[in-house]
């Protein structure tokens, strides 16, 4: 319990920086801390995490930010919407976990997240 | 090969920095031709974001991509700029002092003084689909467009996709192919509703089958496809005896010919001097997410600075025995007069 709380404490709040892991095609790992309130796309970004491209910028028009969410991590970040869904339709590797790091923003309840990043994002 | 069109600046990019461009060129007399590889005006923002909301457009709180593209085409309307859409700019050769020769893929050829790239990201081209082995094929009997249509008369086609083009061409295509298979990821297309009951109708009467799936090989020999496989939902694999496979899976940004050009590169983006914009080529210019420089921001509005230097420096080539009289919008007779407001 005290464990528990004491693991919690420091990093509550809208300090919380949550911890993302990416792995990259090649089986590079990266693991840095994101925003609160940032998408996964943009902490690729900051970070310069190969393998996402974002040609859009962040504006679900483009499918080029795709990641495979991993299995245990999906029900917490949930499918797409119909709109990102859409755009999944012009991406490429699509599984059922299959999101757009742009559309995922980063909260509290993801600090651990796992997501892959595909062979190709179109280009 | 049509005659040489002769202009004075040629832009390459009808984005939102090419376009306003010809407002600034226009400003000073300076005559423009506008190629661009989309069919549309509008760059990224009719392509990309026609509909997403732009917020950080001077003076303008909150404009959709295609908005900003109608209102600029409102604003450069007075200086009546040829466009030419739907053409990739192949090649430009610099013939001499102000002097550059361009040329297009649809065998177009301007003589310009100056030559303006505003490519943006690069030119947009149809998505590949990363199948192994998918280049051989590609031209051959893997096509991203559709040229003419008699070509495929009597094949057995696969489209992939989900969208208005793929849903498009099955349509048009359905009625002259031997038969046709229309792969999409999902059984829920975006394309239009109705052609997507047109196209279940097909299916329903026994006249086109949907596979749903994603195509994971092809097999064929020489160029030729023969059949290629489909991976469902369930990871079966079925095999599709096909003559030519048809992907539309939208557009993607690549830089294209730009770097063949001679010009000096700096990670795909061309490095210019931030007072005229100009790049190491004198006359050739390289204005909005193109270029390079330091404290370089990749925004439209950076972008309408860059063209308005741009038009400046490019004034001195087209009119090199004129002295250019700086002269505001608002107080200036002469600049009212050519936006026909005076």
């Amino acid at each position: 319990m005290s464990e528990v709380l004491d693991r919690a404490t420091p990093r509550a709040g809208k300090d919380m920086m949550p911890k993302i892991t990416y792995i990259e095609h090649d089986g590079t790992v990266h693991t840095v801390e994101a925003e609160l309130g940032s998408t996964v796309m943009e902490t690729a970004l900051k970070n310069d995490i190969g393998g996402i491209v974002a040609e859009c910028g962040g504006g679900c028009t483009c499918a080029t930010c795709l990641v495979h969410v991993d299995q245990k991590w999906f029900p917490v970040v949930g499918p797409p919407s119909e709109e990102e869904n859409q755009m999944l339709d012009t991406a490429f590797e699509v599984t059922e976990t299959s999101r757009l790091s742009c559309q995922i923003k980063v909260t509290e309840a993801l600090d651990g997240l796992v997501v892959r990043t595909p062979s190709y994002q179109g280009r | 090969m049509s005659d040489t069109i002769k202009t004075d600046v040629v832009i390459i990019g009808a984005g939102p920095v090419g376009l306003f461009a010809v407002f600034e060129l226009g400003l000073l007399d300076i005559k423009a031709h506008l190629i661009d590889i989309l069919d549309k005006v509008g760059g990224q923002c009719a392509e990309l974001y026609p509909e997403k909301p732009i917020y950080d457009i001077p003076g303008i709180p909150y404009i959709t991509g295609h908005g900003l593209t109608e209102a600029l085409m409102e604003q450069i309307k007075p200086f009546k700029p040829s466009f030419h859409l739907g053409e990739m700019v192949t090649k430009v050769e610099k013939l001499g002092e102000a002097q550059f020769r361009v040329a297009t893929d649809r065998d177009k050829i301007f003589e310009c003084k100056c030559v303006a790239i505003a490519a943006g990201g690069g030119s947009f081209q149809p998505k590949r689909p990363p199948i192994q082995g998918i280049e051989p094929y590609e031209e051959k009997s893997v096509f991203y467009a559709v040229r003419k249509m008699e070509n495929f008369r009597g094949k057995r086609l696969v489209i992939v996709g989900g969208g208005d083009s793929a849903l498009d061409w099955t349509l048009n295509l359905q009625p002259l192919a031997q038969r046709l298979t229309l792969v999409h990821r999902r059984d829920e297309f975006r394309g239009a509703p109705d052609s997507v009951n047109k196209m279940r109708a097909l299916v329903a009467a026994g006249d086109m089958d949907l596979k749903i799936g994603q195509v994971t090989a092809l097999e064929g020999d020489a160029g030729q496809l023969t059949a290629a496989s489909i991976k469902g939902k369930d990871n079966t694999v079925e095999r599709v005896e096909c003559d030519a496979m048809l992907p539309f899976f939208g557009l993607t940004m690549k830089l294209g010919p730009v770097a063949e050009w001679g010009i000096k590169m700096d990670d795909e983006l061309i490095p210019v001097d931030t007072g005229t914009f100009e790049t190491n080529i004198p006359g050739l210019f390289a204005i909005g997410d193109i270029n390079t420089y330091p404290g370089k921001l990749k925004l439209i509005l950076s972008g309408f600075h860059e063209a308005a230097l741009m038009s400046q420096k490019a004034y001195h080539y087209v009119y090199p025995e004129k002295k250019l009289v700086f002269q505001y919008t608002t107080s200036s007779t002469s600049l009212q007069k050519k936006l026909g407001v005076a």
